[in-house]
């Protein structure tokens, strides 16, 4: 197959055929190996990819037939997913953290016939449940370490099928048979399977179109501009649609490269090393990094740790504007670019930001003076709103026109309409199909006419950007009727350094009392330069000084709270620190970090109940889960604040 | 922990190292007495006994630190009595240390480049240029150090100075570099003292990877009687500088003298 019109192209297999001929010799994949990094070209991966293709169909993978891909961003697995594509069957991207009772559900319910796994470790979890996959028949690994006294009949290393796929090709006639399948393939075929993180319940499978998923990459890439020039660090989970979106499907129509990190712990220096220029991180990432930045340079010797403060200030004071191009005086454009010179720039080589020309995050709220921060630094940071359903865009900031709290208003070629009670709905080139094998699920979310239900509740402001305030089921109401948005008082919290998950409850209740987790880098940094003691992360949550300190930050958000008319019922009347990290292994928080409050109320039932009984501490002993699959319990006595509640503010009075 | 096809025990191998009736005396004291035990290839040997029973002293008798007074050591056929350590080192045996030695000012890669020092041919003048075919040369090093940290998942830490890292993990960069020797005789004394259970699974998982993938010959001195069961393929166990009993782990663990060594005897 020579050039294929990339406007024409309806598959992944036909773009990546395309890429082959019009640009075959620029970098398409990098992955840092050895301590060096390898780069293959479109032409390479082309030639790779055809040889696992036939190496797979080999071993008997069928059109429409699905293949789990489970590990983490390596390109071999990239491969393996663009060619179980040129086959048409499809791939099952799966979360390579998830434990095997997850990774069982998971392939049972997609019908998986074959699985590409990274290492042993995934090899085993999957030979631990096969009991359940009865479909199972095929499973091929990228690393070799360990498995070589494994049972190799139905195991086959990855480079073997494609070495015996590079013989066949040999052949003319298979290769003109396979150009034969890619040219079959339809854009309506099934592209792939993402399963959703599972906020609520089980993890349901999302069924995305080639046709429909590179219609919405394309409106997005012009929408960036992004080209063959760009470069991205794959380093989201590859069963997360952000990386199936942004890296792959982006990828393959812009024709840009994709490099791989040398192991998920080294994703920040690699980062460094290759300076991408488009990036996307959760807001969680963000946090990380400034308070990693703000601790050291706590540590930093006088004069640097004055310079940096001063011109961090300068930023805020008009780095946003510069970025935006409003009007800034003469001065301010001097010791900006002064501080540019001194601090911003050396301060983003160091976090591998340099070359980046738009970065998103998306996933939850970012708190405003972490997203202005970096925008002041002169960081393209946007905010999208999106969903799996919607193969991810359904409204992004454009460059420019930046509001801290609104998500931007609706992508091109993307409809939204808001509901009567507040949901916000949508229909977009890129959306699903429906959900694989459920029927029911799937017209609960759609409407008649075709639109998608977020169950986001949200509002467009006065110059059309979409606001979201929470899960629409999630807003809840007090006993007396006053409003309960969980997520929106969560976030308010969240956005001190010192809290990092923050569960408040209140629905059908007399007032709202909260969980709090701290962020141990942050209270530790604390503890150590104000010789606070402390053995164990549980024994630092229950410290006095930890509690009076998390008082005054709760404080705050009541005051905050208080200022708003509609939310001033809302505040925080009792907290408490939780003595444990709440954790995806124990089912508390999603794999995308999301927190499950259903399950952490009925698991901390005791706590909740003493938060309203009026007691000042309670027990409470819960399981834990470790990462080999132990299980194991922890116990402990929690203290309860009360606080103080102000008077909601009178609009009379602040006029 | 093995494949259970492999049944602990059977492991036929040629005798790699035999040590028959050493003793070792400092003075009046003696460490170790009349002791014959060996070592097949491709085994896991541990030797085990209750604190003081000469356990190190062996170690450091098999790589040629200490001289015996009395007996033989037979490696690779070769029967001694006296050894320097440099020609152990040079004839294949690599060993880690109860308390971890290593360069701490030095990074992680550039300590596991200084196992490879043996393995050098072009002289410090060469070396010291670092050019011409000693560059070629610090490559094909490099690269075996580069699949050792791969092989030990160490990337992350690549470039940091040791003195920072944690003792977990510290441990792990000493097993490097005595796997950067590519060792016939792999001597770790402790190599999982003062670890916590995640990071002794770690090193059981490494060691058994050892083992199974380069066919490593492994000599452990080790505490927790849960690893050494689980590892090993023969215990030899002193008390006092004398061996008590030697055999396959189920034997060793209902031997009457190991438990009363371990536990003691009442008076």
């Amino acid at each position: 197959m020579t050039a294929v019109d990339s406007v024409r192209a309806d598959t992944f297999a036909k773009l990546l055929a395309h890429n082959a001929a019009v640009r075959g010799d620029r970098p398409a994949f990098r992955h840092k190996d050895l301590g060096i990094w390898q780069t293959w070209t479109w032409a390479e991966v082309y030639e790779n990819v055809r040889c696992l293709a036939v190496g797979l169909e080999r071993l008997g993978l069928k059109h429409g037939e699905a293949i789990a891909i489970v590990g983490a961003n390596r390109p071999k697995l990239y491969w393996t997913v663009m060619a179980a594509q040129m086959l048409g069957a499809v791939p099952v991207p799966v979360y390579a953290d998830a434990v095997a009772d997850e990774l069982a559900y998971v392939l049972a319910h997609a019908e998986v016939k074959f699985a590409a796994v990274q290492d042993q470790e995934q090899v085993d979890k999957i030979l631990s449940v096969s009991e359940r996959l009865p479909l199972l028949r095929h499973m091929i690994y990228d690393e070799p370490r360990g498995l070589r006294d494994y049972d190799h009949t139905r195991l086959h290393p990855m480079a073997e099928v494609i070495a015996e796929g590079e013989e066949a090709l040999k052949d003319p006639a298979v290769s003109s048979w396979l150009d034969g399948i890619m040219a079959a393939g339809k854009g309506s075929d099934v592209s792939i399977i993402l399963y959703t993180s599972g906020t609520t319940g089980r993890s349901k499978g999302v069924v995305l179109t080639a046709e429909r998923c590179i219609a919405a990459a394309r409106d997005t890439v012009t929408f960036d501009k992004l080209d063959e020039k760009d470069e991205v660090l794959a380093y989201l989970p590859l069963a997360w649609v952000g990386d199936h979106y942004l890296n792959y499907a982006q990828g393959l129509v812009a024709g840009f490269c994709m490099a791989c990190p040398e192991s998920a712990e080294t994703a920040m220096q690699d980062l460094k090393e290759i300076g991408p220029t488009f990036y996307f991180a959760p807001p969680r990432v963000f946090e990380q990094i400034l308070t990693r930045v703000m601790i050291r340079m706590e540590d930093a010797g006088g004069l640097k740790r004055r310079m940096f403060h001063y011109f961090i200030g300068v930023a805020k004071r008009y780095g946003e504007k510069i970025l935006n191009g409003e009007d800034v005086p003469l001065g301010g454009r001097l010791l900006y670019g002064l501080g540019r010179l001194l601090v911003y720039e050396p301060l983003k080589n160091v976090l591998g930001f340099s070359r980046i020309r738009v970065a998103y995050t998306a996933g939850e709220a970012i708190g405003p003076d972490l997203f202005s921060f970096y925008r002041s630094l002169g960081l393209n940071l946007k905010q999208l709103y999106g969903q799996t359903e919607a193969f991810l865009y359904v409204t992004a900031q454009p460059d420019g026109a930046i509001k801290p709290d609104t998500v931007g208003p609706p992508m091109p070629n993307v409809e939204i309409r808001l509901s009567e009670s507040g949901e916000v709905l949508f229909r977009s080139p890129g959306m699903f199909t429906g959900y694989f094998r459920d029927e029911e699920k799937t017209s609960e979310v759609l409407t008649e006419d075709g639109f998608i239900k977020t169950g986001d509740a949200g509002f467009f402001d006065p110059a059309g950007h979409l606001k979201i305030i929470d899960r629409a089921k999630d807003v809840g109401k007090l006993n007396d009727g006053s409003l309960f948005p969980p997520k929106y008082i969560e976030n308010k919290l969240k956005f001190f350094p010192n809290v990092k998950e923050a569960v408040a409850f209140g629905h059908e209740r007399d007032y709202v009392s909260c969980f709090i987790n701290i962020d141990l880098t942050a209270v530790g940094n604390w503890a150590e330069r104000n010789n606070v003691v402390y053995g164990s992360y549980q024994e630092l949550a229950g410290h006095p000084l930890v509690y009076d300190m998390l008082e005054k930050n709760v404080d705050e958000v009541n005051r905050s709270l208080a200022a708003e008319p509609m939310m001033a019922g809302a505040q925080i009347r009792r907290f408490l620190i939780l003595h444990k990290e709440l954790d995806a292994d124990d089912g508390e928080l999603t794999r995308t970090q999301k927190v499950r409050r259903g399950f952490i109320a009925e698991r901390y039932a005791p706590l909740i109940t003493a938060l309203y009984d009026g007691s000042r501490e309670a027990d409470i002993t819960t399981e834990v889960t470790f990462e080999d699959g132990r299980k194991g319990t922890i116990s402990a006595r929690v203290k309860i604040r009360d606080m103080r509640i102000y008077p909601a503010a009178v609009k009379e009075k602040a006029a | 922990m093995r494949a259970p096809d492999m049944d602990a025990g059977v492991t036929a191998g040629d005798v790699l190292l035999a040590v028959e009736n050493v003793s070792l005396r400092f003075g009046g004291v003696k460490a170790i007495t009349d002791v014959s035990f060996d070592i097949r290839k491709g085994e896991i040997r541990a030797i085990i006994g209750p604190n003081g029973a000469g356990k190190t002293s062996m170690l450091n008798v098999i790589n040629g630190f200490y001289h015996p007074q009395d007996g033989r050591i037979t490696f690779k056929g070769r029967t001694r009595s006296k050894m320097r350590p440099y020609v152990a080192a040079s004839q294949g045996i690599a060993r880690t240390f109860q308390n971890v030695a290593l360069f701490k000012g030095m990074t992680t890669l550039d300590n596991i480049m200084a196992g490879r020092t043996l393995k050098m041919r072009r002289g410090f003048f060469w070396q010291m240029l670092r050019h011409g075919p000693a560059m070629a040369e610090e490559i094909e090093h490099r690269k075996v150090v580069e699949e050792i940290i791969d092989f030990l998942e160490i990337e992350a830490i690549r470039k940091v100075p040791v003195g920072r890292l944690p003792y977990g993990l510290q441990k792990r960069v000493e097993l490097g570099r005595a796997l950067a020797m590519e060792p016939e005789l792999l001597l770790l004394d402790e190599p999982m003292a003062g670890m916590n259970l995640e990071e002794k699974e770690d090193m059981c998982r490494f060691i058994l990877d050892v083992n199974s993938q380069f066919g490593t010959t492994i000599a452990l001195i080790e505490h927790d009687m849960g690893v050494v069961m689980d590892l090993s393929d023969r215990v030899v166990v002193l008390e006092y500088g004398r061996k008590i009993a030697d055999g396959v782990p189920d034997e060793v663990k209902s031997n009457q003298a190991v438990i009363d060594a371990y536990l003691g005897v009442p008076h």
